[in-house]
């Protein structure tokens, strides 16, 4: 959102004789990368995930290892961040949670886009009661905050890394349905889906050659951006309690073990909580990017 | 407009009603049978297959599937949302308690989100590219990503354990000690707020930004109204529309992050009661927290709706 109204202006300010046609890759990567929060984002991102594979390399402990002769040490050389209340080296569990982390964000919106979109791809495409009843069941899905949703489905399903991502890629699924649907409305009123229709075309053929394609530009901001809010949700769930359970660490439940300590160990609280932020921003930065490179308006410019 | 509202309250219904529906279902459904729950919540030690049925027809629960259904609905009508498992108390006792307290710190959050959020993103669409600008913009952006529970940790670090100006945690009823109760309030309403400021901003300055090259304003600085006139007369009033969706939509962030938020700061309210009963496993304390939290929100999208139409003499509804 913020930097549309950089993008109007820049069309604004070029004048037709100024336009030079230049191709859609070269294009999509010069605004991509011309701003340097989302330089940084995109960095950002790709250091978690070589962190997450190769944890076991770059950790200097193993994660659960328990020491209670090394219990809540301030940080030191040989701990550089500290250790915890069983003497579990922080910086140790901090990498392996990034596993944790993306790992839950990657499935969860993967399994909420495809059911979303597919439903959002059915519902636009052939309208009528099909819509009704799939906003009928978008709107109820909305009317609870999405924690709460995420929590009731937890709770009924039970605990672990697989339930997780099953509630929180349920508690996703109306966000991509809306957006799909609406895409579909506006571009199945383009001339060449009257086209497709009447060469026979069918049904399945139109909708995953013609129209998936091409709303799926807004798509891909929102997965990337999905992927800050998911993660959030996931180490808000395991804050609680209410998610991937203990010993496995993750940076939900570092943060709340921390709680304890706040006063002589702060870092055990603020290194897991800093870790998130920082994933989170990386990729709302990376959607604000990818939003600007996708705009259509600047299609063929600059 | 009176039929757009007259549909708009039934479709309110409907999802109300597949609410309920979802909530029910969903307890019932999915596995987990919450009257082994109750055994052994409670201090029987060995149980028979009789006790069990008495158990079950106690709590209605051997009654089919769409009675019980029209049971519960039919109850809530009545302010009946039924018994703990856990220790029987009725539920609604607890969530009269509660509901309060957490209405009032979330309304709290939200005039917060509101008086602050708009003005700041309005101030920077006017100073676009200014340092107040880039700053406000800054912080929305770690705004709509910091985790609000680690936020309110680092404030008890802070403000609390550090510097001694603000109470650690807990919750003292404002009629009780107003003073006592606003110095509590202070981090917990911050932390709930700050999602809801950086959205609000955010949306703010963007649909301003785009609002301020229509041609109307060109022609109202053309006339050459002050910039105060210009700004606020005019481009507040269309500028803001797609504020107020926004802003409606932060009553769910807002009862959403009530959840964690309580519990950080040891809140007596809604969201640590779901924590809890979700913890305990009791079902009828879950069912009437979600239902709640469902209303308040259906209801806030109503509102949303129909003050939209209100605002803007322009949107037809046929």
């Amino acid at each position: 959102m913020t930097n549309k109204d950089k993008d109007t202006s820049q069309v604004a300010v070029l004048q037709p004789e100024n336009k030079r046609h230049i191709g859609e890759t070269r294009r999509f990567f010069k605004v991509f990368f011309s701003r340097r929060v989302v330089v940084f984002g995109m960095v950002v991102i790709v250091m978690f995930i070589i962190t997450a594979v190769f944890a076991p390399w770059i950790a200097p402990y193993n994660p659960n290892k328990i020491d209670m002769n090394h219990a809540l040490l301030q940080p030191n050389s040989a701990h550089w961040l500290g250790t915890d209340a069983l003497g579990r080296d922080t910086l140790s569990r901090t990498i392996y949670g990034t596993r944790i982390s993306l790992l839950i964000g990657f499935f969860v919106v993967i399994l909420g886009s495809i059911v979303g979109m597919s439903l959002g791809l059915i519902a636009g495409y052939y309208g009528g009661w099909v819509l009704n009843i799939v906003m009928r069941i978008v709107d109820t899905l909305m009317a609870f905050p999405m924690l709460i949703l995420a929590l009731l489905l937890a709770s009924l399903l039970g605990m672990g890394i697989r339930n997780v991502i099953i509630a929180l890629g349920i508690a996703m699924i109306p966000a991509y349905a809306r957006l799909m649907c609406g895409q579909v409305i506006s571009v199945k009123e383009n001339d060449y889906i009257l086209a497709g229709r009447s060469i026979g075309a069918s049904h399945m053929r139109i909708m995953m050659r013609h129209l998936a394609p091409n709303c799926f530009p807004p798509l891909i901001v929102m997965m990337t951006m999905m992927l800050g809010t998911t993660i959030l949700a996931e180490a808000g769930l395991s804050f609680i309690g209410i998610g991937v359970q203990p010993p496995v660490a993750t940076w939900g439940n570092m943060v709340n073990d921390g709680r304890t300590y706040l006063l002589s160990n702060p870092l055990l609280s603020f290194a897991p909580g800093l870790a998130i932020m920082l994933v989170v921003y990386a990729f709302n930065m990376v959607g604000d990017g990818l939003r600007d490179a996708l705009d259509p308006q600047l299609r063929g410019v600059i | 407009m009176t039929s757009f509202i007259i549909r708009r309250l039934i479709l309110s219904v409907i999802v109300l009603f597949l609410v309920s529906l979802f909530v029910f279902l969903a307890m019932h459904l999915l596995p987990g049978d919450p009257v082994l729950m109750y055994v052994s919540a409670s201090s029987i030690q060995q149980v028979t297959q009789e006790q069990l049925d008495q158990i079950r027809h106690e709590f209605g629960l051997d009654k089919p599937l769409p009675k019980q259904y029209l049971d519960w609905v039919g109850g809530i009508f009545h302010g009946d949302f039924g018994k703990s498992i856990l220790n029987h108390s009725p539920v609604i006792q607890e969530i009269t308690r509660r509901l309060p307290i957490t209405i009032y710190i979330g309304a709290l959050a939200f005039i917060i989100a509101t008086i602050v959020g708009i003005p700041a993103g309005v101030l920077c669409a006017v100073r676009r590219g200014s340092w107040i600008d880039s700053l406000v913009t800054t912080l929305s952006n770690i705004g709509i990503t910091v985790p609000t529970f680690w936020l309110g940790i680092i404030l008890i670090y802070v403000f609390a354990l550090h510097f001694k100006w603000l109470p650690v945690m807990g919750y003292t009823s404002p009629f009780v000690n107003f003073w006592m109760s606003t110095k509590q309030l202070i981090m917990p309403v911050f932390c709930l707020a700050l999602g809801p400021i950086a959205g609000n901003a955010r949306q703010a300055r963007s649909s301003m930004l785009e609002i301020i090259h229509k041609d109307y304003i060109r022609t109202a600085w053309s006339k050459g109204l002050k910039e105060r006139s210009v700004v606020m007369r005019h481009a507040l009033k269309n500028g803001l529309l797609p504020v107020v969706t926004l802003s409606g939509m932060g009553i769910g962030t807002i009862l959403g992050g009530s959840v964690l938020i309580e519990q950080v700061f040891n809140i007596p309210g809604m969201g640590r009661l779901a924590v809890t009963s979700v913890m305990n496993q009791d079902y009828p304390y879950v069912q009437a927290i979600c239902l709640i939290m469902a209303i308040g929100i259906v209801f806030s999208n109503l509102l949303v709706d129909i003050s939209y139409g209100w605002l803007d003499p322009r949107v037809h509804y046929d």
